[in-house]
């Protein structure tokens, strides 16, 4: 088994239901919605991603990339090992300057919300252990109507609290329509 | 307590058939009309890539668009297999439909950015309606604009010389060419707009994939949904996720055209080398976009049934941008006339002239007649709300916009600083159906995102909608309701 599951039919059903689980002490529970209701997270007493971080740090990467590959590929006579020897040729435009930083900018620009955007939906996507292609609850057939219009509150089995009648009675008595166990695949 | 069961409510019923284009004091309008319930909106949207057979009129669109494809395919080996001069390109001439065209489909793509990224920053809730397909239509407008480049460069088979990589030469892609921030500019929007979709798009595609009956669709939804599963802890981090896209997708939609006028303004010739280049192509970019995502969901609308999805009130908001937008690019016209005269420069002066009543005068007269003149007529509330009215504008803005680029392009060019190096661009048959072939590619990726894909973000509408609200009240089951979902109010 892997937890229990139940329905329920609206935003508000599930708001109210979800504040009630959260203090009962559970670990391992969550709803599920077909889109984000308002508020809900911080309902369920989510904890606030540290995304941003991550992609604060992956821009600043990519912010050094652009000027250090310009510096290097036209600026600068060195040579560098990148998985073969690469040397740096200095290119004079104009009577410019070597290393003159404003043409710069726009790759700099690029290159910084180029890294950052990646690093937002795939650092997204990494947190939420996606892809995942196969999961006990995508197996069930009640839970299909989850992306369309029904709202879910589980519960799992590996839970210290958890009690699969006590679990049961309890999200009964929060108004679900329906309560199910749902099986380990 | 059940909303599925509740009796509908006065202000449900007021939606049905109501004009949603009127703003009344204290009350939001509708965005979602004659739908009261999550899975109305599901089905509304699902159906079309659920239905066996598409409507006749998408076959007829798609064997068009699969046609101008096929003319494309010829023309671009038969350029390939020549070399550019099967196109009318000449000195002085040097660039003329292959960056026309580029400037223009780069330019249309920016309202799908627009509307994904700045309105939703700014909380424009109608936005959810137009997103998925605005943005659709920038990527399939961001391939079409890549191609130009990419074929024009003459030596196709040394194209890779144009990003950074390590050769046998030693050489490197020049830095402080704006023709190299292009290809980093227009690759990085490609890339964040296909994410910024496809982050987008995954809930939906979740919804697909729970509805297919089929074996191929439901492995196919299935795959590239990534096994969502609607969790909140989920949407938590997806919702952090999509702000920061659009936080960073903003400054971008307006990085791209910048720097596509950039490959003007930084070079010395008259009638490019001006600052206005930049805010003046990022008007017209938004211009032209929103026009052309007018001509895409008018007939798409009415196609697959999604006029209560895509309302007249969105239309209303899309047009009244295009006026907006269409007046800055008038203001945008007249100051480069005034800078010219104004500079006291002469090359600069000559060649404002000669754009307006040079041997471009036509063309010209084209574009401030589309641009600026007939999109005045958009002050007009009932034009703006007339579905015919709207298209029509909407393709002569599209045409004008075309126009402004030739326009700045050739006769810049054609006539500069010595009488003695003049000249002129006549279009050969394969400028022209090289141009009609990229309509071709666009069309046909487009009209196969609609058959195939979730058009409308089923997620975001179910956001949008009154009834999505934790705390909405069905007016029939009134305060017992009330008691039940919020202890504390009571």
């Amino acid at each position: 088994m892997w937890g229990v599951m139940a329905e329920f039919e609206s935003p508000a059903a599930i708001y109210g239901a979800a504040g009630k689980v959260r203090d009962a002490g559970y670990r391992f529970w969550d709803c599920h919605a077909p889109f984000p209701v308002h508020n809900l997270d911080r309902q369920m007493g989510v904890k606030r991603t540290i995304l941003p971080v991550v992609v604060f740090f992956a821009g600043m990467t990519g912010t050094m990339l652009g000027l250090a590959l310009q510096a290097f590929t036209n600026g600068l006579d060195w040579d560098a090992w990148l998985l073969v020897w690469v040397q740096g040729y200095p290119i004079l435009i104009s009577g410019k300057p070597l290393l003159s930083y404003p043409s710069m900018i726009p790759v700099i620009f690029e290159l910084t919300v180029l890294l950052a955007s990646l690093t937002a939906a795939g650092g997204m996507l990494a947190f939420n252990g996606l892809p995942r292609l196969s999961h006990p609850l995508l197996a069930n057939k009640r839970f299909l109507r989850c992306s369309d219009d029904r709202f879910f509150i589980t519960i799992e089995a590996r839970d210290p609290k958890f009690m699969r009648s006590k679990c049961e009675a309890f999200l009964k008595s929060l108004g679900a329509t329906a309560v199910e166990v749902v099986e380990e695949i | 307590m059940s909303q599925t069961t509740a009796p509908i409510s006065e202000r449900d019923r007021g939606f049905i058939d109501c004009d949603n284009t009127a703003d009344t004091p204290g009350s939001r309008s509708p965005l979602v009309l004659n739908m009261h319930r999550f899975h109305d909106v599901t089905h509304q949207v699902c159906r079309v890539s659920e239905a066996p057979k598409a409507p006749m009129a998408w076959y007829v669109a798609f064997a068009i668009s699969l046609a101008m494809v096929s003319v494309l395919g010829v023309c671009v080996l038969y350029l390939f297999a020549t070399g550019v001069g099967v196109w009318g390109l000449n000195n002085p001439v040097m660039w003329a439909f292959d960056i026309t065209n580029f400037v223009f489909w780069v330019g249309i793509g920016h309202a799908g950015t627009l509307i994904s990224a700045i309105l939703f920053l700014f909380r424009q809730k109608w936005r959810t309606g137009i997103n998925r397909f605005a943005e659709a239509m920038t990527i399939f407008a961001v391939i079409c604009a890549g191609l130009f480049p990419g074929i024009h460069v003459g030596r196709v088979w040394l194209v890779y010389w144009l990003f950074p990589i390590p050769n046998q030469m030693d050489l490197w892609p020049q830095f402080r060419s704006p023709l190299l921030w292009d290809v980093f500019a227009v690759s990085t929007y490609f890339t964040v707009s296909l994410v910024f979709w496809y982050v987008g798009l995954i809930p939906d595609l979740a919804t697909l994939r729970d509805r297919a009956k089929g074996r191929i669709q439901q492995i196919a939804y299935g795959f590239f949904s990534l096994g969502w599963r609607g969790s909140m802890r989920h949407w938590h981090r997806y919702e952090v996720a999509y702000l920061l896209l659009a936080a960073l997708a903003t400054p971008l939609v307006l990085s791209v055209h910048s720097v596509v006028s950039f490959d003007f303004a930084v070079s010395q010739l008259p009638g490019w080398h001006t600052t206005i280049f930049p805010p003046y192509f990022v008007a017209g970019a938004i211009f032209s976009g929103f026009a052309m995502v007018v001509t895409l969901a008018v007939p798409a609308r009415q196609l697959f049934g999604l006029k209560d999805l895509i309302t007249l009130r969105h239309l209303d908001n899309m047009n009244k941008i295009i006026l907006v937008t269409g007046c800055m690019v008038g203001y945008a016209y007249s100051m480069e006339f005034f800078i010219a005269w104004y500079s006291g420069a002469l090359y600069e002066k000559f060649a404002f002239m000669n754009r307006a009543f040079g041997q471009y005068w036509w063309a010209y007269l084209i574009m401030v007649s589309c641009n600026v003149i007939t999109p005045q007529l958009f002050w007009s509330k009932r034009i703006r709300t007339s579905i015919p009215l709207m298209f029509v504008l909407s393709l002569v803005v599209n045409i004008g916009m075309w126009f402004e680029r030739y326009v700045i392009i050739v006769s810049s060019l054609a006539n500069d600083f010595l009488p003695t190096s003049w000249g002129g661009f006549i279009p050969t048959w394969v400028d022209i159906a090289t141009m009609m072939g990229a309509f071709g590619l666009f069309g046909t990726l487009f009209l196969l995102f609609c058959r195939y894909l979730p058009m409308v973000a089923m997620a975001e509408i179910k956001g949008t909608m009154p009834e999505a609200d934790p705390h909405f009240i069905p007016h029939g089951a009134g305060h017992a309701a009330a008691a039940a979902h919020s202890p504390k109010s009571e």
